[in-house]
């Protein structure tokens, strides 16, 4: 069995008002050194194959057609071995 | 006398599909009926509506799950044997994610759900969507989402400008695009697109809100009466031959 976790962005090319409200949110707090904050998703899973590669392999395919949007979101996907 | 035959998709989560049937059924006297999006065949229609709301709670990104459904693989296939599909708002969104259309609608510039009237400039009348306005009207139509914001890459949108894809924009009373006209922070203001072909739209407005005399404003009937008119025509009826429907 393996975890795999999906973590969705938005693309870098593509301005992230909600982001920059938090990034507001964050220098009120009083940390001016805060920058480029990013709103994302994060998604996990448990894959129940015997490899990592498969898992990995299925992870992979699940964020590049449902997950996430490649019009507008980049993913990152990590797989480790549970159980 | 033949009637055009509208299909409304229903989703979970669909709450313009009773205004879109009404409007199609009671406003324009032609045939309408739902279609649950579990069915794997729309069936025999001239013009397929997908409707506006939040199908599957607009869970992960809008429009992303519904592009899955059993009903959405006969609609594309549909769409792509030249039927007329319109999109309207969370419509829009799915004809997107199910890449009939391009690019994507992203959050509102503003972070907020907008829900006013705008004015859409109407860049083309050569298509069943519009036949029956002159090029540069301007129609009052309502707005009703907080994913709007049209985004798609500078080379797909220098793609769909010259291919005179962009049906409307969000324009001034006197037709003038402007900032201030642009309530979601859209490339260039669009509003709606057609596909290459011109028979896939997909809008963010809401002209089945717009048509019924009794809310006082009909700009939007202008839309369904160009696509009456265009299926009752012989030119559009021809767009998918009954043979190949089958």
């Amino acid at each position: 069995m393996y975890h795999a976790k999906v973590v969705v962005t938005l693309r870098r090319s593509i301005l992230d008002p909600q982001g920059k409200a938090v990034e507001h949110g964050i220098h009120t707090l009083g940390h001016e050194a805060v920058e480029n904050v990013r709103i994302g998703k994060m998604v996990e899973m448990h894959i129940d194959v015997a490899s990592r590669d498969e898992a990995e392999r299925i992870a992979k395919d699940a964020a590049g057609k449902l997950l996430a949007n490649p019009v507008m979101e980049d993913f990152h996907v990590t797989v480790e071995k549970v159980g | 006398m033949k009637r055009v035959r509208f299909g409304v998709i229903v989703f979970p989560g669909s709450n313009c599909d009773h205004d879109a049937h009404h409007v199609a059924g009671a406003i324009l006297g032609q045939e309408a009926r739902f279609i649950w999006h579990k069915e794997g065949s729309i069936g025999d229609v001239d013009v397929v509506i997908v409707p506006g709301g939040f199908s599957y709670g607009d869970y992960l990104r809008c429009g992303a799950i519904a592009r899955f459904s059993p009903v959405m693989q006969d609609v594309v296939r549909f769409a792509k044997r030249g039927g007329l599909v319109i999109g309207i708002c969370n419509g829009f969104q799915i004809l997107t994610e199910a890449a009939l259309l391009p690019g994507v609608l992203l959050r509102n510039a503003s972070l907020r759900f907008s829900c006013k009237d705008v004015q859409l400039r109407v860049e083309r009348t050569d298509l069943p969507w519009t036949n029956r306005c002159t090029t540069g009207e301007v129609l009052r139509v309502p707005i009703a989402h907080g994913e709007g914001n049209f985004f798609a890459e500078a080379e797909t949108i220098k793609r769909i400008e010259g291919n005179g894809q962009v049906l409307f924009r969000y324009a001034e009373p006197d037709g003038r695009l402007t900032e201030a006209s642009n309530p979601n922070g859209s490339i260039n203001n669009i509003a709606g697109i057609v596909n290459e072909q011109g028979n896939v739209l997909g809008l963010m407005p809401h002209p089945e809100r717009a048509s019924d005399p009794a809310l006082g404003n009909t700009d939007g009937r202008k839309i369904f009466d160009s696509l009456v008119a265009a299926v009752l025509s012989t030119h559009a009826g021809a767009l998918v031959a009954p043979a190949e429907r089958n």
